[in-house]
């Protein structure tokens, strides 16, 4: 089996790996990695829970192939938060109860972040349509929403 | 808006009712939580299931010689690889469960019931390598004739799927096989006497399609064999034990011999009460020696896992012109999938039970056909009875020109009302969420064109059953809380709140764990809308063990009598007043507990009763395109009795859950098949649930309605938001086009095709 | 065992019809992976070479040119919608092509990608057939331009022969006065396969009277159509409502659906009326406002 040998930055660190062709970053993550907080909901980019910035775009990581990342920056769940501080987003999911099983909160994180890094001052319908692409089951949506609006307002107040 | 709380009285709590922080919930926004996929073990293999192309056919023979000549293969299992197990009735749980057929539906043996059911699994050194060697089992499959639909299931002439079912619950026992499993019933009164006093009869038939519970995580579990016979497993399920009893009996293993460790699990709703994988990847271990990892795609989560039955449901009412119920009539087919076991009966049980009905009856049919086998889906069984007793209920509202909440809380159960399935309710609170929709802005506010509003109640019975809890102080007057019960929407913050409030300490000092078998006594399983009241109760009493404990220990200290000691606020205090003694805390105490006979702790087994019922009542408002069939859901309130929240947080985040289950199960989901008995659309894009953008904010209003039977008046509140959704919504829709709505999905195409025709 | 799949990732145009070539029609072109992924996964493809043409420059580019606007294949959507220059000339492309799946699909998805997988409900594929775009493609026998409405063949089929791809697309710099709007349907207000998808680009002259108009249609047939009965009902009008259910008229007759899934045959028909009237009507405000 032909494999790639990939040089990449994963959260800010340099990683290396070997990978198929056929291999997801998703894959890679998980198994490579040993970065488990992306999940695999679907396999079809219809479920966001594989969500990562690729270059601080936003992607399903399902969708991406392994040998993709070369020489690019990933961000992943677990480097959304600064060492031991939660990220606000992370703290607001919590104060505001916007989790039950908890498998979509990395998913919706990191896509919430994104959202964030590009309109901070989001409106509930531009909120929701930006997370169209994860899907929770336990929710509803509401207070998930809620919790991002809420830590946008924070934001803005730090900022 | 938002979300709102009516006390109705009076105890003031110091924990229960606050909102802190869930303890599991720095792991779960930072991704270091483990769910069930995410375990890997030293020499681990990947395995993979191999499942029928057909939807019915005989099995002649398996040959897996290929499979296992291929280098990387360690094993391979069919169902020789398991017992035959006769066909044995557990009456254990909250439905019967027949462990032959979940064995057969884990692996076939002479038959394939449904595409996906699993024919052989394969275990070997790369996920490529499995699915490879999965390739290359040979099935020698004879296809049969094969059926979907109940109704066709239901005709003479149908494919029969079990050569051996006779339908019980009918006289004479039928001479023929058949696909109708069960029939049950319930009479309550007598309805030919109720139905001629109605002034008014509403009769319709209500159809809904099968849907799945659509958890987010795929199925998952990673199993070991030791060479002493000791197989442990690692699996997202609802409850640790029960797969432990299941795997036991379906791999002919001591129970002992098996220790079930707990993942986090990534939603269930009652899809994962059961086991899918968990007795292949032990089998695939013991027979290779090596740790076996199997993982669901989401493909074989929708063809090969639960959903609910689709449903037909005759539902006829009668009432007096000024809106007295006399009588109610239900019909119930729901679909079983592969082998018996519909929730029918509970929606039988449940359709009517928010009303007090002199004359009542419900027939309800269990009926198996070439789908997979049903799992519990939320409140089993209530939601597709609901949809027809309360569209109903709309409808005769509109016929006498009434308030559809009025007419309710005219005829609404109460405490002393006898329900068709026996009992007669104690302390309820329905009437009360029907008083509170009522004064909601969200009734009277106005609507524009094309736009309707839908108001449903619901009903479900919430369960207690066997649970344990310990409780152990630790040296620094820290205390753990352990359970057995996995967490699946935020119990583990209940938990530690009940412990907490009893104990009279902060709820931060308070840990609380999840045992895995070998850890905690047993545990019935995260469901049923069990955990907070039943786990809860357990919890509560280990905890008062726990205080009994520190007054004994402290009286030591005094060298007092216990009775001398009262526990408050988290200290001792001495009611003996010859001399000052400052009150001890629960951390002296503790830290002195070396002295006075060792560590604290207190363990409780019980078997929770008093489970007190729930009800519901929902309004929904929605808009519909005239030119294109599009409903939009433009508001939503969920109303509730909940007994007592403890977190109130987790209980309004139960309510929205479920009622956005209940709002994509009335508009877009359902399952589709070819004319081969193939399942259209297994994946998420065409099984259409709920995105963000496709509901608005979902208002809460929590009836806080005590119930006796529990110490802080708990009552399960899990499943009832997802029973009047359906009536909601279709209610809604009916009042919007003038069009009554009786089969769901109310799916665009369907909607406009009734429009056309109406000539809008 | 299954062989291997080779993954190459040329910086040229030439290097990368030399690939495709070479492998002798095993090898698929990658832009952003979003429908080859899956088909990959869902074992519904094997190619033995994935071409990943993003490292392509011609291929990333969004310039305004003398002839207009011209888009690299492997542009994604994100990076398209945040062209204001772009959106301003085309707010209909734009709105189409941002429809394709979620925030997380329109990081990677690509117009190349969305046309050359020859989806009939392909969204993008409707607003750039009414724009009147044209396919810049390069091959081993050189380059040539294609209009849009010729790529897409029958589903999951293209016109381009073996070796070719799509390096960019051209957008005509259209008359003053000229605007476009794109609608689908979905049952959901996201993340659905379009049921219909209608495409409406007009020009009006001074006077507010339409002088050219196409109208194109995705999901109704084997391809997405031009539906030139439905652009000449608009031509010399005011775009009224007799001309809008002429236009209407014709969306619905020129529909050859099928029944699936998604929709039934008479829905789809009759909403292709209801959307081409609609993206009419909207391109006519946009126009109206310029």
């Amino acid at each position: 089996m032909n494999k790639h040998h990939v040089t990449a930055t994963v959260n800010g660190e340099p990683v290396e790996y070997l990978c198929e062709t056929e291999a997801t970053l998703l894959d890679v993550l998980r198994d490579r990695l040993g970065l488990t907080g992306s999940k695999e909901g679907c396999g079809t980019g219809d479920c966001g829970a594989c969500s990562v910035l690729l270059d601080g775009r936003l992607v399903c990581s399902c969708l991406v192939l392994g040998v993709e990342a070369e020489g690019r920056q990933v961000t992943t769940i677990e480097g959304v938060a600064n060492g031991g501080e939660l990220h606000p987003l992370q703290q607001q999911f919590l104060d505001d109860a916007a989790l039950q099983c908890g498998i979509c909160t990395p998913g919706f994180i990191v896509a919430a972040k994104a959202l964030l890094d590009h309109n901070p001052n989001p409106t509930e319908t531009e909120v929701r349509y930006w997370l169209a692409g994860n899907l929770c089951r336990c929710t509803g949506y509401d207070k998930i929403v809620r919790a991002v609006m809420n830590a946008a307002a924070k934001m803005r107040e730090e900022a | 808006m938002g979300n709102e709380k009516l006390h109705l009285d009076t105890h003031q709590f110091k924990v229960v009712g606050t909102r802190p922080v869930r303890p599991d919930g720095v792991d779960k926004v930072t991704g270091r939580a483990a769910f069930g996929a995410d375990f890997t073990l030293p020499g681990m293999l990947c395995g993979q299931v191999v499942r029928s192309p057909h939807a019915h056919a005989r099995i002649r023979g398996i040959d897996t010689s290929a499979a296992l000549a291929l280098p990387g293969v360690r094993a391979v299992v069919t169902a020789a690889d398991l017992p035959d197990l006769p066909s044995e009735v557990s009456t254990g749980g909250e439905s019967p469960i027949n462990f032959r057929y979940v064995s057969l539906n884990v692996i076939a043996r002479d038959k394939v019931l449904y595409e996906g059911h699993a024919v052989a699994a394969v275990a070997a050194t790369s996920p490529a390598i499995a699915a490879a060697a999965a390739a290359l089992v040979e099935v020698d499959y004879e296809v049969l004739p094969h059926v979907i639909d109940v109704l066709d299931a239901m005709r003479e002439d149908a494919p029969v799927l079990h050569e051996d079912l006779y339908t019980s619950g009918v006289e004479p026992k039928p001479a023929q096989a058949s696909n109708v499993a069960a029939r049950t019933g319930f009479t309550l009164g007598d309805t030919a006497q109720g139905f001629a006093e109605a002034d008014i009869v509403v009769e319709r038939e209500y159809s809904t399609a099968a849907v799945h519970q659509g958890y987010i995580e795929p199925h998952a579990a990673v199993a070991s064999y030791a060479a002493d016979g000791m197989a442990t497993i690692w699996c997202s399920s609802q409850g640790q034990f029960m797969v432990r009893e299941f795997c036991a009996k379906l791999l002919g293993m001591d129970v002992g011999n098996i220790r079930v460790i707990p993942a986090e699990i990534g939603g269930g709703f009652g899809g994962k009460t059961t086991v899918y994988l968990e007795p292949l990847a032990v089998a695939l271990a013991r027979k290779s020696g090596r740790p076996v990892k199997l993982v669901m795609t989401r493909g074989e989560v929708f063809r090969a896992t639960g959903p609910t039955s689709g449903s037909h449901v005759r539902v006829k009412i009668g009432a007096k012109k000024d809106g007295t119920l006399v009588a109610g009539e239900m019909v119930l087919k729901y679909q079983a999938g592969a082998f018996p076991g519909s929730p029918a009966t509970l929606g039988g049980m449940t359709g009517f039970a928010p009303y007090d009905i002199p004359h009542a009856t419900a027939e309800c049919w269990d009926v198996v056909s070439n789908r997979p086998k049903c799992a519990a889906y939320r409140a089993p069984g209530a939601p597709m009875a609901a949809f027809g007793v309360e569209s109903a209920l709309d409808e005769l509202a509109q016929l006498l020109g009434m308030d559809p909440i009025e007419l309710r809380l005219k005829n609404a159960a109460k405490e002393g009302t006898r329900t068709l399935y026996g009992p007669k309710f104690l302390r309820i609170g329905y009437a009360e969420t029907l008083a509170a929709a009522h004064a909601h802005p969200h009734w009277s506010a106005p609507l524009g064109p094309n736009q309707g509003r839908g108001v449903a109640s619901g009903f479900w019975f919430n369960i207690g059953g066997p649970s344990s809890a310990a409780v152990h102080v630790n040296e620094d007057g820290t205390v753990e809380v352990v359970t057995g019960n996995p967490d699946i929407g935020g119990s583990r913050a209940s938990m530690a709140m009940m412990a907490a409030e009893v104990l009279g300490i902060e709820v931060g000092k308070v840990r609380p764990m999840i045992g895995d078998t070998g850890q905690i006594a047993y545990s019935f399983l995260t469901g049923g809308s069990r955990v907070t009241f039943a786990t809860g109760k357990a919890v509560i009493e280990a905890s008062e063990a726990v205080v009994a404990q520190l007054r004994a220990r402290a009286a030591k200290l005094w060298k007092v009598e216990a009775g001398e000691v009262e526990w408050r606020d988290g200290h001792a205090h001495c009611t003996k007043t010859d001399e000052a003694r400052e009150p001890l805390s629960l951390r002296q105490i503790a830290h002195s507990a070396g002295k006075t006979g060792g560590p604290i702790s207190g363990a409780v087994s019980i078997n929770a009763a008093g489970a007190g019922p729930g009800f519901g009542t929902h309004l929904c408002d929605v808009e519909v395109d005239p030119e294109t069939g599009h409903v939009t859901v433009l508001r939503y309130t969920a109303i509730q009795d909940v007994g007592r929240a403890i977190h109130p947080a987790y209980v309004e985040g139960q309510l929205q859950g479920g009622a956005a289950q209940g709002i994509g199960w009335a508009l877009n989901e359902e399952y589709v098949y070819d004319a081969q008995g193939r399942l259209q659309n297994a994946g998420f894009l065409d099984y259409r649930m709920p995105v963000c953008s496709d509901l608005p904010m979902i208002d809460t209003v929590l009836v806080e309605v005590p119930n006796p039977g529990h110490p802080f008046g708990v009552r399960g509140v899990g499943e009832v938001p997802i029973v009047p959704p359906l009536a909601a919504v279709a209610n809604a829709v009916s009042r919007a086009v003038g069009l009554r709505q009786t089969q769901l999905p109310i799916s665009p195409p369907r909607l406009l095709a009734q429009l056309d025709s109406k000539g809008r | 065992m299954m062989e291997a799949i080779e993954y190459a990732k040329p910086n040229n145009i030439d290097e990368a019809v030399r690939c495709l070539s070479g492998a002798g029609g095993g090898a698929r072109v990658m832009a952003g992976g979003t429908d080859l992924l899956v088909q990959l996964r869902g074992g519904h493809v094997r190619p033995r070479l994935i071409v990943d043409i993003k490292g392509i420059a011609e291929l990333r580019r969004i310039d305004l040119t003398a002839d207009g606007f011209r888009v690299g294949a492997a542009v994604a959507g994100a990076e398209l919608g945040a062209h204001a220059a772009f959106a301003r000339a085309w707010p209909g492309v734009v709105e189409a092509f941002q429809l394709i799946g979620s925030t997380q699909i329109q990081g990677r998805a690509s117009l190349g990608g969305n046309l050359c997988n020859a989806s009939p409900a392909a969204d993008s594929v409707p607003a750039l057939i009414a724009a009147g775009a044209r396919c810049t493609v390069a091959g081993p026998a050189g380059t040539r331009s294609v209009a849009v409405e010729e790529i897409c063949t029958a589903p999951g089929r293209t016109s381009l022969a073996p070796g070719e791809f799509v390096v960019d697309f051209l957008f005509p710099t259209p008359p003053a006065r000229s605007a476009d709007a794109y609608l689908r349907f979905i049952p959901r207000t996201e993340m659905d396969i379009a049921v219909v998808g209608a495409a409406v680009s007009l020009t009006l002259d001074a006077d507010g009277r339409c002088v050219t108009a196409r109208v194109a249609l995705g999901a109704v047939a084997p391809r997405a159509l031009l539906v030139p009965a439905a652009g000449a009902a608009l031509v010399g009008t005011f775009v009224d409502d007799a001309a809008l259910e002429k236009l209407a008229a014709a969306a619905r007759a020129a529909c050859a659906p099928i029944d699936d899934k998604r929709g039934t045959i008479e829905f789809r028909t009759r909403v292709a009326g209801v959307l081409a009237r609609r993206a009419a009507k909207i391109a006519l405000e946009r126009a109206r406002g310029l």
